[in-house]
C-alpha cells in the first residue's frame, strides 16, 4: 500500500511537471497568436504548420544559449533565483485537482497529488512565496532596472495579497473548508460561488492579475518602462524558468478561479470534467485578451487600487457574508 | 476698428462647446469621480474592440520574402544603363551631363574616339558609396541611358560593391528576349494605384 501510494505520487508529480512545462510553452505560442489576431497580425507562421513547432525552437535556443552570468551579481542569489519562480509555481499545483477521479485499468485515479485540508492556504502560501523569484533576482542582478523591478515586486506583493486573502475569506466562511475537493463538492448542491460571491470572485480575480503579473499589472516587468525588469540580465535557460514559472502560475491560477468560483469540475462527469477545462481555457484567454485591450496601471495606481478600494471592498463583504450567514 | 466680429467665432450653428468638467478638489468629488469611472465600462469597450478585430480576422501582414508590394516607377534605387531596341548598343552618348549635375561627385566618366571618329565611353563609374540617390542623372540624362531601378534588396560589405557598370547595363540576353524594363517617366504612378485610391476624407 505504502509503496503503491508513493509510486502513484511519484507518477502524478512527473505528468504534472511535463504536461505544464509543455503547455507553458504552448501558452506562449497561444499568446503570440491570439494577440497576433487582436493586432491584425498573423503571428509565428514559418516554423511548422502555422507556425506551431515555434514552441520547439524556442525551446531549442533557451536550453543551448550560453548562460550568462555577469560580473558584479551576487552570484548565488543571481543563480537561484529562478528556481524559486518556477519551482514554486509547481509546488502550488500539487493541491489543485486538475481532473475528476477517474478509473484507469481498473485503479482508482485522483488527479491530485495531495488533498490536504488546507489546500487554498497552501496554495495561495506558496504562490506567494513565488514573488520572491522576481525580488530576489531583481535585487541581485547589479541593473538599475532590475532593482526598480525587485521595489515594484515587493510594492506589488504587499498590496495585491492582501486582496487575494480576504476576497478568498467569504467563499471560505460559506464552504468550511480550505481543501479545493471540497469546494468543488460544494458548489454541486449549492450552485457556483460566483453566483452567491460576486463581489469576491471579481476580487480573486483582480489579485490574480496581480499575482501572475498580466497586463493591467504588469509593472515588475514593464517592457516598455524597465526593459525587462528583474529579467533583464538573464539570459538562456535561467531566463526560461522564469518564463515557464510565469505561464505555468497562468495556468493554475486558472485551476483556482474555476474551482473555487465556477463550480470546478461538477459532479465529475466526463461532461463536468471537459466543461472544468472549457472554464480554465476562458481564464487562461482572458489573460491574452486583456494584455490585447488594456494600458499598464503605474505601481501608485495598483497601491491606491488595492488598498483604498479593493481592500475596503472586501472587509464590507466578508462583513456581510457574516451577517447573512448568521 | 473693433474686433468684435473677429473674435466671433460661431461660424455657423452645428458647433459647440464640448463641456469639459472641472477637476474635483474635495474627497467627495474624487469619489464622484471614481465611481463615474468605474461603471461607465470602458474596459469592456477595449476588449470588444479587440475581440471584434480578432474575429474579422482582417490581418494586414504582407510575408515580406515571399510577397512583394509593387514598387512605384518613382522609386530611386540602384541606377540601370539601358541599351537601345534597335542596336541593343548602350544608349549612353558620353555627354557628360549626369557626371557634370551629380551634386555628391560620385559619378566620373571618360570618353574617347573610337576608329569611327565617334565618341564612346570608354570607363562610366558611380561611386554608390557617395550616391545620395538624388535622381539627378536619370532626370538630366537626354537619352534615357541611365535610369532608376527598383531593386532595393541589396547586400554587400560596403555600397559601392552593390553594382559596377557591367551589372548596370542591361543583359544582351534580356534584350534579345526584349524585355529590358523601359523607365516609365517622372510622373508615373505604382502599378494598381488605382484600385488602391481613396478618396481624401474631406467630409468636413
Amino acid at each position: 500500500m505504502e509503496t503503491a501510494y508513493l509510486i502513484e505520487t511519484v507518477i502524478k508529480i512527473v505528468v504534472i511537471l511535463l504536461i505544464f512545462s509543455a503547455l507553458a510553452g504552448i501558452g506562449t505560442y497561444f499568446e503570440r497568436k491570439v494577440l497576433a489576431f487582436m493586432q491584425r497580425r498573423l503571428g509565428p507562421t514559418n516554423v511548422g504548420p502555422f507556425g506551431l513547432l515555434q514552441v520547439a525552437a524556442d525551446g531549442i535556443k533557451l536550453f543551448t544559449k550560453e548562460d550568462i552570468v555577469p560580473s558584479g551579481v551576487v552570484g548565488r542569489i543571481f543563480k537561484f533565483a529562478p528556481v524559486i519562480t518556477a519551482a514554486t509555481a509547481f509546488m502550488a499545483a500539487a493541491a489543485i485537482p486538475f481532473l475528476p477521479s477517474f478509473t484507469l485499468f481498473g485503479y482508482e485515479v485522483h488527479p491530485i497529488v495531495a488533498d490536504i485540508n488546507i489546500g487554498i492556504l497552501y496554495i495561495l502560501g506558496i504562490m506567494g512565496i513565488g514573488l520572491y523569484g522576481p525580488l530576489l533576482g531583481g535585487m541581485a542582478s547589479a541593473n538599475k532596472f532590475a532593482l526598480l523591478s525587485a521595489a515594484r515586486g515587493a510594492a506589488v506583493f504587499i498590496s495585491y495579497e492582501v486582496i487575494t486573502g480576504l476576497s478568498i475569506l467569504a467563499p471560505i466562511m460559506m464552504v468550511g473548508s480550505l481543501s479545493l475537493i471540497d469546494f468543488n463538492n460544494y458548489q454541486i448542491d449549492n450552485g457556483w460561488i460566483m453566483f452567491a460571491q460576486p463581489v469576491a470572485f471579481v476580487l480573486f480575480w483582480i489579485a490574480a492579475f496581480a499575482e501572475t503579473g498580466r497586463t493591467p499589472f504588469h509593472l515588475i516587468a514593464n517592457d516598455h518602462e524597465i526593459i525587462d525588469g528583474f529579467g533583464t540580465e538573464y539570459s538562456g535557460m535561467r531566463w526560461g524558468l522564469f518564463f515557464i514559472g510565469e505561464y505555468a502560475n497562468m495556468f493554475f491560477i486558472s485551476f483556482v478561479i474555476s474551482l473555487i468560483f465556477l463550480g470546478g469540475y461538477g459532479d465529475g462527469s466526463l461532461l463536468g470534467a471537459l466543461g472544468f477545462l472549457a472554464k480554465v481555457a476562458f481564464f487562461f484567454f482572458f489573460f491574452l485578451w486583456t494584455r490585447a485591450a488594456w494600458p499598464d496601471v503605474r505601481p501608485d495606481q495598483l497601491m491606491w487600487l488595492c488598498w483604498k478600494v479593493l481592500m475596503p471592498i472586501a472587509v464590507i463583504n466578508i462583513i456581510i457574508t457574516g451577517i447573512v450567514m448568521m | 476698428m473693433n474686433n468684435e466680429q473677429l473674435n466671433d467665432r460661431n461660424v455657423s450653428d452645428g458647433y459647440f462647446l464640448v463641456d469639459i468638467e472641472d477637476y474635483p478638489t474635495d474627497g467627495w468629488g474624487k469619489f464622484k469621480r471614481v465611481i463615474k469611472r468605474t461603471f461607465r465600462g470602458e474596459l469592456f469597450v477595449g476588449l470588444w474592440v479587440v475581440l471584434r478585430e480578432m474575429i474579422r480576422f482582417d490581418t494586414h501582414t504582407i510575408k515580406y520574402p515571399e510577397e512583394k508590394m509593387p514598387i512605384g516607377p518613382r522609386y530611386r534605387a540602384v541606377h540601370e544603363m539601358k541599351r537601345l531596341w534597335e542596336s541593343d548598343a548602350e544608349r549612353c552618348i558620353g555627354c557628360g551631363l549626369c557626371e557634370k549635375i551629380c551634386i555628391s561627385n560620385c559619378i566620373r566618366i571618360d570618353t574617347r574616339l573610337d576608329e569611327n571618329s565617334r565618341k564612346e565611353v570608354s570607363e562610366y563609374t558611380i561611386n554608390l558609396g557617395r550616391c545620395i540617390f538624388c535622381g539627378y542623372c536619370a532626370e538630366v540624362c537626354p537619352e534615357l541611358a541611365i535610369t532608376h531601378g527598383g531593386e532595393y534588396e541589396n547586400a554587400s560589405d560596403q555600397r559601392e560593391h552593390f553594382v559596377d557598370y557591367a551589372g548596370m547595363l542591361t543583359p544582351l540576353d534580356k534584350m534579345k528576349a526584349g524585355t529590358q524594363v523601359e523607365f516609365e517617366g517622372f510622373g508615373a504612378i505604382t502599378p494598381h494605384e488605382d484600385e488602391r485610391v481613396k478618396k481624401t476624407p474631406l467630409a468636413y
